[in-house]
């Protein structure tokens, strides 16, 4: 993981499970409502094909294209949209989280109004799970050593 | 819910969960703690519990162990007690 090898069994075979693993993610998502699933277990899946791309490439390589500051604005916004679609709810005058009064902007009827926020609020449990998850992997892995201390010790 | 399989799976369970706190090696035991997390699951999925079952397999299963694997990267192996 952080000590640098190159195995081309285990590196092609990544590259090829990775895209497969997230769209898995993304249908455990986009079935959440009707299904067993959802945002929690969407992120979980997601964020393993992250950890799977840590383990098989080099280490800082990774942390370089998908580094912690990536990862902390998109923990910060998968709680934003979480957040603002409760707020969005009680600015049009209802409880914090009622999606049926999203009606008054969205071009539905309550009912499809109640459908789209349940799935804004599984698209923010999804970002905010996939980033908190790739972000404890890398704290329990490095230390919790950043990747200037990292790059000064070579490893 | 068939009580035949019910009861091999919480036997296995079982097994798994007592192996894994008795086992020297420490990868082992995360090992047979994926193990334990899958039979869970499997229990969950044949009492009807699908939402639960999912998240023991994408969580118990897969996460965590990739999480106990990270942390034993930078511990020893053996146990000492």
């Amino acid at each position: 993981m952080v000590r640098e090898f190159e195995d081309v069994i285990i590196q092609t075979l990544c590259r090829f499970l990775v895209p497969f693993i997230q769209l898995y993610s993304l249908y455990v998502f986009a079935h959440g409502h009707s299904s067993p699933g959802g945002g929690f277990q969407g992120g979980c899946v997601m964020a393993a094909a992250f950890v799977l791309i840590f383990i098989a490439y080099d280490l800082n390589e990774a942390k370089r294209r998908f580094g912690e500051k990536a990862l902390l604005i998109f923990c910060c916004l998968g709680v934003f949209i979480y957040a603002g679609t409760g707020w969005a709810c009680l600015l049009l005058g209802s409880n914090f989280l009622d999606y049926g009064f999203l009606s008054k902007v969205l071009p539905t009827d309550p009912v499809k109004a109640r459908y789209y926020g349940m799935a804004m609020i599984e698209l923010g449990v999804q970002i905010a799970v996939m980033a908190v998850m790739v972000s404890i992997f890398l704290d329990l892995v490095t230390r919790g050593e950043h990747e200037e201390i990292l790059e000064e010790k070579g490893a | 819910m068939i009580w035949q399989l019910d009861l091999i799976l919480v036997f296995l369970a079982v097994i798994a969960a007592v192996a894994a706190i008795t086992v020297r090696d420490l990868l082992s035991a995360v090992m047979i703690l994926g193990a334990f997390s899958f039979f869970m699951c499997m229990i969950w999925t044949q009492m009807g519990g699908l939402d639960v079952a999912f998240t023991e397999a994408c969580v118990g299963a897969g996460i965590t162990t990739a999480f106990f694997i990270a942390t034993l990267y930078n511990t020893t192996r053996r146990t000492k007690d």
